[in-house]
C-alpha cells in the first residue's frame, strides 16, 4: 500500500511556500496608494495568503497522521479511505484556488472561497476520522497524542459545520449572535488544528528522546485536557468588545487565565530544556522543535496579557493581534511542521557544508521572525495609541505615520520568505530522493 | 487529583457534552432577546451580510475590531457624520486610496446599508467609550 502521507506533506510544503509568497505580495499593498484589482489586488492576495498558510498547516497535520497511522494496519478498507480522503482534499484545494483566482468569493474571513468548496473539506474530514479510528482502534491504551489527534479531528468537524451556519438566514439576521459564532469557530478551529500539530510535536519528542512513558503519564493528560478546555471555552477573548452576553466574556477571561499553568510549567522545566537543547543541537528535527518551544513561551506570554479584557481593549484590532497570529502560525506551527518533515525525510544534513548552511539559515529564520513580529507590534502600538484617543489624527494620517514600521515589516517579511522558503524547497526536493518511503519508527 | 486523568474517555465525553450545551445556548440567544426590527428589515440585514462577504469587505475593514487592517473600522460608520448614506454610497462606488471602486447594484447597496445601520445600532467599537476596571475587565461608560 502506497503511503499517501508523503503526498500530503509535499502539497503542504507547496502551500506553505505559496503562503509566504502571497504574504510577501500582500504586504506591498501597505505601501501603494492606488487600488489594484484582480488577483494582484489586496482583496484576493490576503485570502490567498491566509488560506495557503492555513491549509498548508492542516495538510501537513493530516500528512503526518497518515504517515504514522498508515503502518498500524493494512486492509482494503483502510486503503480505500486513504485514497478517498486524498481525492476529496485535492478537489477541495483545486476548487478553493480556482475560486480565489477567478474572484468567486462569498465566504467569511479566512474562508472566503465560494462555500460550495467547504463540502469536500467537510466530507474529507469525516472520511479521515473513520480512517483514523479504523487504523488505530480502541484495543490498546492510547498515548496522549492519539487523544490529541482525535480531539483535533472531532472538533474540526464540529466547528467546521458551525462555520457555515451563516448560510441559514436566522443567524445572518442576528448580527451579534452571528459574529459570536464566527469567532467561536475561529478560536476553536485553530485550537483543533493545534491539537493535531502539537500532538505531532509530542510524538516526535517521544521518538527522539525514546521516552515512551511520558505519553502515558497523568500529568501529560492533565496538560492535554487543559488545552482542550481552552479550545472549547477561551475563544471569547476575541470578542470582548462585541456586545454579546457578558457571561461569554467572563468564561473566556477565566478560562484563558488557566494558561498561566502552562507558562509556569515551561519555566519549571527550563533548566532541563537547556540541557536537552545542547545534547541534540545538530539534530535538525529537534532544533526546530526547540525553536517552537521558545516561540510558545513568547506567544503564550503575549496571549495571556492580551486575554485580560482591560489590556485587550487597547490591543484589540491592532497589529499586535496579527503579531500573535503570525507568531503562532510561523513560530510554532510551521517550526513543528519543518521539524516533522526533517524527521521523516532527512533528520540531519549529511553534507558538512549543508549542515553549516542549514544552521546559519535556521538562525536567520529565527532572528528575522523576531524582528518581523517586533515591527508588527510597533505598528500595533501606533494604532493602539490612536485608538485610545491619545492623538486626534485621521485614520489615513495615522496609517501614513506608520510608514517606517511598514517598511521594516516588508523588509523582514521578505528575508523571512527567502530563508524559510530555502528550508521548504530543500525539503520538497529531498522528499523525492527516496524511492521507498521509510522513516525511523 | 491527577488520578482523575486516568480515565481520558470519560473526561473527553463530559467536556464534549459541556461544549455542545454551551454551543446550543449561544445559537439560541437571539430567541430570548426580541428584535426591534421588522421581518422585512431583518431580511435586508441578512442579505446585506451576504453583500459584505461577497465583496470581501472584511479583508480591509473591521467590525468591532475584527477583520482586516488596511482600512478603518466600520462598526459605527453609519452614524459617524450626518447624511452618511450618501457618503457610504459614494465611497463604495468610486473607491478611495487603495480601495477599488465596486460595481454594486442598487439592491445590493440598499442591503449593505441596512446591514451597516444594524451593526451601528448594536453598540460602539470605540475603546474610548469604555472604562477599564480593577479586576481586569471593562464596562461601557459613554463619555
Amino acid at each position: 500500500m502506497r503511503n499517501i502521507g508523503i503526498w500530503l506533506i509535499r502539497i503542504a510544503l507547496l502551500l506553505l511556500l505559496a503562503g509566504l509568497f502571497f504574504g510577501h505580495l500582500a504586504s506591498e499593498s501597505y505601501r501603494i496608494t492606488e487600488p489594484k484589482s484582480g488577483v494582484m489586488g489586496f482583496l484576493s492576495l490576503r485570502p490567498l495568503h491566509v488560506s495557503s498558510a492555513y491549509l498548508g498547516i492542516i495538510t501537513a497535520g493530516l500528512g503526518f497522521l497518515t504517515l504514522i497511522i498508515q503502518k498500524k494496519r493494512t486492509s482494503r478498507f483502510g486503503t480505500f479511505l486513504q485514497y478517498l480522503h486524498f481525492t476529496l482534499w485535492i478537489i477541495a484545494l483545486t476548487g478553493i484556488f480556482y475560486s480565489y483566482f477567478t474572484g468567486d468569493f462569498g465566504g467569511r474571513e479566512y474562508w472566503e472561497f465560494n462555500p460550495i468548496w467547504a463540502l469536500p473539506i467537510f466530507i474529507s474530514f469525516i472520511v479521515f476520522l473513520v480512517f483514523y479510528i479504523h487504523q488505530i482502534g480502541f484495543k490498546v491504551k492510547w498515548p496522549v497524542y492519539y487523544w490529541m489527534w482525535l480531539t483535533g479531528l472531532v472538533f474540526f468537524i464540529f466547528t467546521f459545520i458551525e462555520n457555515y451556519l451563516w448560510i441559514l438566514p436566522y443567524f445572518r439576521e442576528h448580527f451579534i449572535a452571528d459574529m459570536t459564532i464566527q469567532w467561536k469557530v475561529n478560536g476553536s478551529l485553530v485550537g483543533a488544528i493545534n491539537q493535531i500539530i502539537y500532538g505531532v510535536a509530542f510524538y516526535l519528542m517521544e521518538k527522539i528522546s525514546s521516552d515512551e512513558k511520558s505519553s502515558y503519564q497523568k500529568l501529560s493528560f492533565a496538560m492535554y485536557f487543559l488545552g482542550m478546555f481552552n479550545l472549547m471555552f477561551n475563544w471569547g477573548h476575541h470578542i470582548y468588545l462585541l456586545p454579546t452576553e457578558k457571561f461569554i466574556h467572563y468564561i473566556a477571561y477565566a478560562v484563558s487565565m488557566t494558561e498561566w499553568i502552562i507558562l509556569i510549567r515551561i519555566f519549571y522545566k527550563w533548566s532541563k530544556q537547556i540541557k536537552e537543547n545542547k545534547q541534540f543541537y545538530y539534530f535538525f528535527p529537534y532544533r526546530f522543535l526547540m525553536a517552537a518551544d521558545y516561540w510558545v513561551t513568547i506567544n503564550l506570554t503575549l496571549a495571556l496579557f492580551m486575554s485580560i479584557p482591560a489590556i485587550n481593549l487597547y490591543t484589540h484590532g491592532t497589529h499586535i493581534t496579527v503579531a500573535h497570529a503570525m507568531g503562532t502560525t510561523i513560530g510554532i506551527n510551521t517550526m513543528i511542521i519543518i521539524a516533522g518533515i526533517f524527521y521523516f525525510i532527512q533528520p540531519t544534513f549529511q553534507n558538512t557544508k549543508w549542515k553549516r548552511f542549514g544552521s546559519i539559515t535556521f538562525w536567520i529564520v529565527q532572528g528575522t521572525l523576531f524582528l518581523f513580529l517586533s515591527s508588527l507590534i510597533g505598528m500595533g502600538i501606533q494604532r493602539a495609541i490612536w485608538q485610545s484617543g491619545l492623538t486626534s489624527e485621521s485614520f489615513s494620517k495615522m496609517s501614513s505615520s506608520s510608514e517606517n514600521w511598514v517598511l521594516l515589516f516588508i523588509i523582514f517579511g521578505t528575508i523571512l520568505f527567502l530563508s524559510m522558503g530555502t528550508f521548504i524547497v530543500y525539503l520538497f526536493v529531498k522528499s523525492w530522493k527516496k524511492n521507498k518511503f521509510d522513516f525511523p519508527y | 487529583m491527577l488520578n482523575l486523568f486516568s480515565h481520558p474517555k470519560r473526561i473527553f465525553l463530559v467536556l464534549f457534552v459541556c461544549f455542545i450545551a454551551f454551543s446550543v445556548w449561544i445559537y439560541a440567544i437571539p430567541l430570548f432577546s426580541p428584535s426591534p426590527y421588522s421581518e422585512k428589515e431583518l431580511h435586508l440585514v441578512a442579505e446585506g451580510k451576504l453583500v459584505w462577504q461577497k465583496h470581501n469587505c472584511h479583508t480591509c475593514h473591521q467590525l468591532y475590531g475584527l477583520g482586516g487592517y488596511l482600512g478603518p473600522d466600520l462598526t459605527n460608520v453609519y452614524s459617524r457624520s450626518g447624511n452618511n448614506e450618501h457618503y457610504i454610497r459614494g465611497i463604495v462606488k468610486s473607491g478611495v486610496k487603495q480601495m477599488p471602486a465596486f460595481e454594486i447594484s442598487e439592491e445590493e447597496m440598499n442591503a449593505l446599508l441596512q446591514f451597516l445601520k444594524n451593526v451601528d445600532q448594536s453598540g460602539t467599537s470605540n475603546p474610548q467609550d469604555y472604562q477599564p476596571e480593577i479586576l481586569g475587565t471593562f464596562s461601557l461608560e459613554k463619555k
